[in-house]
Formats: structure tokens, C-alpha cells, sequence
């Protein structure tokens, strides 16, 4: 049955999220970001809620309690309310899992699955974008050759997150026009990691351009094997993410905004007594609220196990829009001190405008 | 546990409704859009039917348990769901259905069975507004005294829908000026009382179908015990917030007209986009697609929007969850947004935007209402902003 609150289980993870984001991340985000470092301990903080050895069945070793798009939307809003980064880097492995789980052929399960329901430091990301103007995931640049018993990679990736530090990835090319998954080891001489990227956001979160020269791997690690992987499903777990990480932002700024509104004055009272400041404020509000349920849609979809192609397309592109917008007010109800990087709502800004931008960076 | 899917009642709600609206709506909007004040004698159809999803006895009203601690099936959420099918099929015809006013509302909120049983069954307006109070209804000036049995009611009020066709107004009316909004109470006037006059008929921009007039009450006496609620001034004003709560349960609705509104002219932009072959892709990068084609998907996306702000709304009526900053957040985005969309779908459908040939130019109109009846998107903007500001009225004009 339809339902707009939370049940009491939601309830809990939220909380705990929230909890672990006011301890380590809130205070720290600007320091974080202004480094460019993730602490450790933060990781593993987070990691030790469980969630990703939580959806590994116990077959794998994992503790078999299913999946759900919607708590996990639920969760990534709260990281990305700390910071955008954390939320990325914090749900990694299960971007790699998660097609793994969903679209991988049995032996690929076993020989991956286990690694990440034993160690939950285990690193696999994903390579989806491609640094190229007019680029579109549905139409990628790097392809897979079919060779003998092997594939054989080329392309450039873009905003790969933790490349330097992961062990498995995810690599999307597409083969005679079609979208696959590759599975690459780190090891692999085709595989090369470049420099850390450094982007307009996402200061936190390690990001790294990767190269694919003549990649060549067996050709069991296409995933899903000879059929391939539904390539669409991906992208709508990864659009629904990205949705869920845009509200949290958008929220994020929303709030403090909200909260500087009433305690700055000028001409005798707080700035939030004047209309031209409260309706942004209004704004800013019900529009991270229609984000938050634009995202939940979509993922109830897929919690349903219902197509959300359409869901999920209109959830990223409301979010794309208005994180922008939301985090753009932020800036301007503190003015020339939402200028000044001390105050968070300039990040906000700068991390606003990856939602529109960014592609499979998480996945819910 | 959230779950946003539509549950499968309401989909087959909606289009059993939805063919309603194309087989009885649509059919006549035009004609009665040109035909203005005059009544669409075919709404006699719904005449007894529970369109507006008004309960006619109190107890009908509560929400069906589906369940212990479960979320209820409620009529706020399948109301909602109906009015935005009929309002694709057209908004001025869905403001004229019988039975089924603003006032009904206001009735079926706070009426006491004997009331009930007396003005259940009519046809009731609403008339709040007053040449001099619009936004700021704890303004207005229309007097009501006690009179022995009798309540003498004198003043003017202007912008009534439905003050044509009605059976009975609810009149606004303060019982002692000095007291502010506290005096502020309503009345059950009923069509044919002496010194209760139909003034004339206002000329309007769009939902022509909806007849819009304007009543003078001249030495307007009626029966003491027509006053709505109580008759006591009291010191606070939760008299006055108790009559402003009918509003949480308007104004999602007139969100859902706009969303309606917003949605027919989507569709027939979608038909004449599929008419001349321009594909609709839900998974290709949208910054690579036609201005047309990213435009499209940005007004799907805030439709979309509009109808989940009204849906939760309405769900947390149904639940018994206070909603009066969700009210107010659902109708300040779709009246806005509903009203750009519908700009919006005209410039893009070029020559067929701007011809009356089409209904594209006539929901333009129609839809610029619902941004500004029930409480502007201004007025919603304020209530919003006061409550997540925690201002009041004096800290936050
Ligand atoms: C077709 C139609 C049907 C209607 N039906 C009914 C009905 O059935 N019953 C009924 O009682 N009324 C009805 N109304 C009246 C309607 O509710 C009012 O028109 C509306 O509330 C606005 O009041 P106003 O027109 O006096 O505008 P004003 O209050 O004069 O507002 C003018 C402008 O100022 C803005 N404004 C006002 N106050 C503020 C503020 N504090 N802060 C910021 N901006 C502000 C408004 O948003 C608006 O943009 C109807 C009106 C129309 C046009």
C-alpha cells in the first residue's frame, strides 16, 4: 500500500546515518574537502553498519538480508547531507556489488562475491564516464572487442572514484554498439590509473581518470556472460543514487541557509523577515522535498522490481535541476559570505552541479 | 515503510475517472468555455455522485483501516487522484459539478449532524473574499448580529464560485469587529432568503465554464443555529486556524487541479511530438537531445513533482497527520508550475498554441487560477516560510 513515512526499520538506519554524519563528517567537511582526504576511520565507521555484506546472500557468504532501493536512498541522502564525497566513497563497494549481484553469471558471483562479503574494505569501483563533450552513457567510446577466448578494452574513463586504492573494476564499453560490463583486475598491464582528478566538487573523494590500452581480459568477465548485463537497469540504480545524493545536498544547503536566515541581521532585523529571503527559503524547502520523493519513487519501482527507466531518468533530471538551483539560493541568502569557503554553502555549490552532470558514481 | 507505487485501486480509480473526463468533459469544454454562465447541463450525470469524494454523514469521512498501524485508504488521496483526471478533462466544468463546492467542504469539516441533516444534500459555495479582502481574510468587514432567533447578516462579497448554481453559501462574518479574527464565523445562507442577493456574474480569463459572482447580504436574516461551529468569541484565534485547517484539505485539491491541467496539455504536446516522429527517450543523456525534447522531460519531471507533494498530502490527511505546511507546499508548487507548463506547452506547439482551435491555449487560462484562489502562491510561500522559519505573522509580513 502506498505509504509517504517511514517504518520504524527505515526509521533506525536513518538515524544511525545521521548520527555517524553529525559525529565525524559535519564539523570536518570543510577541512575534509579543503584536503581532499577521506579520514579512514570515517570509511570504516561506515562500513561497519554492514550493508553491503547485508545484501550478499548467505550462499556468499553475506548475511542474506536482501536489497533495498529504498533504504538506500534513505542512506545516501543522510551521507550526502555531510558531505557529497563521504556519500560517494561510503557506498563504493556497492557499486560494484550490486551488478555483480544482480546481472553476474554464477561463477562470477562466487569468485566475487565472497571478497566483499569477508573483508568490507575490499575496493571495486566503476568506470562510466567518458571526459569527452557530448558524451552519453548510452552511447560509450570505449569499446570492447571480441578476441578468441578475450575481450579486448580500449577507451578512456573519467570520475572513476578510489581507482588507485581498488582491487575490481567495473568497466562499461560497448561492444558492436552494445552496452556491457567488464570485469578488469588492478593488476592488468591494459589497465592504467592517471593522476587524481581534480574537479569543480568532490573535493573529498578520491577521483582518478583511467586508461584502457589493449585491455585484454578472459572473455567469462564480460558480465552476465555471453549475453551481456542489462546495461539500462544499472543506470536506473545509479540515477536513483545520484537523485538521492542531489537531495541530500540540496538539503543541506536548504538548512543552513534556513538556519543563517534568522540569526543574521541587517536593518534591525534577521535577513528572514524580508519576502525576498523567506520564499527562497520557502522554495528551497519544498523543493528538496520533492526531490526526496521523486527519488523514493523511483526506487520504490525498483524495490517492486518494476522497469524504472522512466522514474529514474525524471528523479536525476528534477535533481540535476534543482540541486543547482537549491544550492544557488544557498550562496545568495548568505551573500557575500556564502563567498567565503568557512561557510559550507559554496561547496554545496560547487558539489550541486555534478547531479546533472555525474553518471554511475553510486548506486542504491 | 515508504512505498510510492501507485497501489493498483488507485490506478484503476484513475482511469475509470480519466474516461469519465474524455467522454463527458472534454467533449463539451470548448462549448462551454464560449458559453459562459451557462450551466453544462451535462454535469447533471454527476448530480449524487461522490465525485469530490465529500462524505455526506460525518463518520463516512474517517479514513478505511487497512489494517493495525498500517497506512489507511483514505478519501483525501483518492479525491485528489479524481479531481486531477477530471481537470485533464477540463477544470471550469469540474468547479461546476453539483454538490460538490468549496462550501460542501467547509460543511462536511465542521458541521454538526443536525447541520448535516439540513445542508448535507445542497449545492454549497463559498464567499470569504470581499471587495476590500483578498489575501488578508482576517480583514473582512460583512457583520453578523444577533438578533433574537435570528443572525442579521450585511455586507458584500465578491469572487463566489459557484454563486450561481449553489443551493446555499457559507458566509464569512465577524460578530464583533474589535475582537480581530476571532469574531471571524461562518454562516449557512441559503439561496431565496430575503435581503440575499446575486449581484452579477464576473467575466474571467479561463474556466468560463465556472460561474464566478458576486452577493450583496442587505439586512440578511437567517436562523441562529445556521452558524457554523461555535458562536463564542474567545481571546485566541483557534477559532479562526480552526476554519483556515478546511484549507489543508482545498488546497491539495487545488493543486490537483492544476497538476490536471498541466497534464492535458502535456499529453496533447507528447501526441503531436509522436505525430511528427521526435522520439521520447528515457535513457540517453538529455543534454544531448533537442530543446524541445529536454524541455518536454524538465515539465514530465515537475509534473511528476507536483502530483507526489499533492499525493503526500493528501495521504497525511488520510492518516490523521497534521498537513498544514505540506497543504501549502503542494499547492504553492503546482499552481506555479502548473501555470508555466501550460505556457509553456503553447510556445512550443507554435501556431497550435496560440488557436482557439485547440484546448492548449484555453488550459493556459484555466490553469493561472490555481495559483491564486485558496491563498496565492504568495500567501502559500508565507505560511511555508513562517513555519520553517518558526516566525510569526509579526516577524515575518
Ligand atoms: C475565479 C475565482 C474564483 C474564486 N472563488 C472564490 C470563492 O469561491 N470564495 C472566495 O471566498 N473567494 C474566491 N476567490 C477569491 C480569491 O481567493 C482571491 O482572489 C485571492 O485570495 C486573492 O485575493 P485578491 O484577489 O484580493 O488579491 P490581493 O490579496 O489583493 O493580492 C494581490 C497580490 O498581492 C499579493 N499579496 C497579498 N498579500 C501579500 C502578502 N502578505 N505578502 C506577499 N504578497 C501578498 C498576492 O499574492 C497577489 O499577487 C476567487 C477568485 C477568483 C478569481
Amino acid at each position: 500500500m502506498i505509504c509517504f513515512s517511514l517504518s520504524e526499520e527505515q526509521t533506525v538506519m536513518k538515524e544511525t546515518a545521521a548520527k555517524l554524519i553529525q559525529n565525524c563528517i559535519r564539523d570536518n567537511a570543510h577541512e575534509m574537502d579543503e584536503k581532499g582526504h577521506i579520514p579512514a576511520e570515517y570509511l570504516t565507521k561506515f562500513y561497519e553498519l554492514g550493508t553491503v555484506p547485508s545484501m550478499i546472500p548467505e550462499e556468499y557468504g553475506g548475511y542474506g538480508m536482501g536489497h533495498s532501493p529504498v533504504m538506500n536512498s534513505i542512506i545516501l541522502e543522510e551521507l550526502a547531507f555531510g558531505d557529497m564525497g563521504f556519500a560517494i566513497a561510503s557506498t563504493l563497494p556497492a557499486l560494484f556489488v550490486l551488478p555483480v549481484l544482480e546481472m553476474g553469471t554464477d561463477q562470477q558471483k562466487e569468485r566475487l562475491l565472497p571478497l566483499f562479503a569477508q573483508n568490507p574494505q575490499e575496493c571495486g569501483t566503476l568506470g562510466l564516464n567518458e571526459p569527452r563533450f557530448r558524451y552519453d552513457p548510452m552511447e560509450l567510446q570505449s569499446s570492447a572487442v571480441r578476441k578468441n577466448g578475450s575481450y579486448v578494452l580500449n577507451g578512456e574513463k573519467c570520475f572513476v572514484p578510489m581507482a588507485q586504492s581498488a582491487k575490481h573494476f567495473l568497466i562499461a564499453a560497448a561492444e558492436e554498439g552494445k552496452n556491457g560490463l567488464y570485469i578488469v583486475d588492478r593488476e592488468n598491464p591494459g589497465l592504467s590509473v592517471d593522476e587524481r582528478e581534480k574537479n569543480l566538487g568532490l573535493g573529498t573523494l578520491e577521483n582518478y581518470r583511467v586508461r584502457l590500452e589493449n585491455c585484454e581480459i578472459p572473455a567469462e568477465d564480460k558480465l552476465g556472460g555471453e549475453a551481456g548485463c542489462d546495461f539500462g537497469r544499472l543506470l536506473q540504480y545509479t540515477r536513483t543514487a545520484l537523485a538521492a545524493i542531489g537531495t541530500g545536498v540540496a538539503r543541506a544547503s536548504y538548512e543552513y541557509a534556513r538556519n543563517y536566515a534568522r540569526e543574521r541581521i541587517q536593518f534591525g532585523e534577521p535577513i528572514a523577515s524580508r519576502q525576498s529571503i523567506s520564499f527562497m527559503i520557502a522554495e528551497m524547502a519544498y523543493e528538496v522535498d520533492a526531490m526526496r520523493l521523486m527519488t523514493w519513487k523511483s526506487a520504490s519501482a525498483l524495490e517492486a522490481g518494476k522497469d524504472a527507466k522512466r522514474d529514474s531518468y525524471l528523479a536525476k533530471i528534477y535533481a540535476g535541476e534543482m540541486a543547482m538551483k537549491i544550492t544557488d539560493y544557498g550562496v545568495q541568502v548568505l551573500g557575500g559570505h556564502g563567498y567565503i569557503r568557512e561557510h559550507p554553502v559554496e561547496r554545496y555549490y560547487r558539489n550541486g552541479r555534478g547531479i546533472a552532470i555525474l553518471e554511475g558514481m553510486a548506486a542504491v | 515503510m515508504i512505498n510510492l507505487e501507485t497501489p493498483e485501486y488507485l490506478a484503476n480509480l484513475r482511469s475509470s475517472m480519466n474516461n469519465l473526463a474524455k467522454g463527458v468533459l472534454r467533449p463539451v469544454a470548448r462549448k462551454y468555455d464560449e458559453a459562459e454562465h451557462e450551466y453544462p447541463k451535462e454535469l447533471d450525470l454527476f448530480r449524487g455522485m461522490q465525485i469530490m469524494g465529500r462524505p455526506k454523514k460525518k463518520k463516512e469521512g474517517a479514513a478505511n483501516d487497512s489494517g493495525n498501524g498500517k497506512p489507511k485508504k483514505g478519501i483525501n488521496l483518492s479525491t485528489v487522484a479524481t479531481i486531477e483526471e477530471m481537470c485533464w478533462g477540463d477544470a471550469g466544468l469540474l468547479l461546476s459539478i453539483p454538490n460538490a463546492g468549496l462550501g460542501n467542504a467547509a460543511i462536511a469539516a465542521v458541521a454538526t449532524d443536525e447541520q448535516l441533516e439540513r445542508f448535507g444534500g445542497k449545492w454549497a459555495a463559498m464567499a470569504i473574499t470581499e471587495p476590500g479582502s483578498g489575501s488578508d481574510s482576517g480583514s473582512i468587514t460583512t457583520t453578523a448580529v444577533l438578533d433574537g432567533d435570528e443572525w442579521v447578516l450585511n455586507g458584500e462579497k465578491i469572487f463566489v464560485t459557484c454563486a450561481d448554481r449553489c443551493d446555499a453559501v457559507v458566509v464569512w462574518a465577524t460578530v464583533d469587529r474589535k475582537a480581530g479574527k476571532s469574531g471571524i464565523k461562518s454562516f449557512i445562507v441559503e439561496k431565496g432568503t430575503p435581503g440575499f442577493r446575486l449581484e452579477h456574474l464576473e467575466h474571467k480569463l479561463g474556466i468560463r465554464a465556472s460561474d464566478t459572482g458576486t452577493f450583496v447580504l442587505d439586512n440578511c436574516r437567517i436562523p441562529k443555529n445556521n452558524i457554523l461551529g461555535s458562536a463564542e468569541v474567545k481571546q485566541d484565534t483557534e477559532g479562526f486556524k480552526g476554519v483556515m485547517k478546511t484549507f489543508d484539505n482545498t488546497r491539495p485539491m487545488v493543486a490537483s487541479m492544476a497538476t490536471g491541467i498541466a497534464r492535458a496539455a502535456l499529453d496533447f504536446l507528447r501526441e503531436k511530438m509522436e505525430e511528427s516522429g521526435i522520439p521520447l527517450d528515457y535513457e540517453k543523456n538529455p543534454e544531448n537531445a533537442s530543446a524541445l525534447q529536454k524541455e518536454f522531460h524538465m515539465m514530465e519531471a515537475q509534473l511528476e513533482a507536483m502530483r507526489l507533494l499533492v499525493w503526500r498530502a493528501a495521504w497525511m490527511a488520510d492518516n490523521e497527520e497534521f498537513n498544514n505546511v505540506e497543504a501549502s507546499m503542494a499547492k504553492a508548487k503546482a499552481g506555479r508550475c502548473g501555470t508555466l507548463i501550460t505556457q509553456k506547452c503553447c510556445e512550443l506547439l507554435g501556431p497550435l498554441g496560440f488557436s482557439r482551435k485547440e484546448l492548449a491555449e484555453k488550459w493556459m487560462r484555466d490553469s493561472k487560477i490555481m495559483d491564486i484562489f485558496e491563498g496565492t502562491g504568495q500567501i502559500q510561500h508565507l505560511i511555508i516560510a513562517r513555519n520553517v522559519l518558526e516566525m510569526s505573522s509579526k516577524e515575518l509580513k
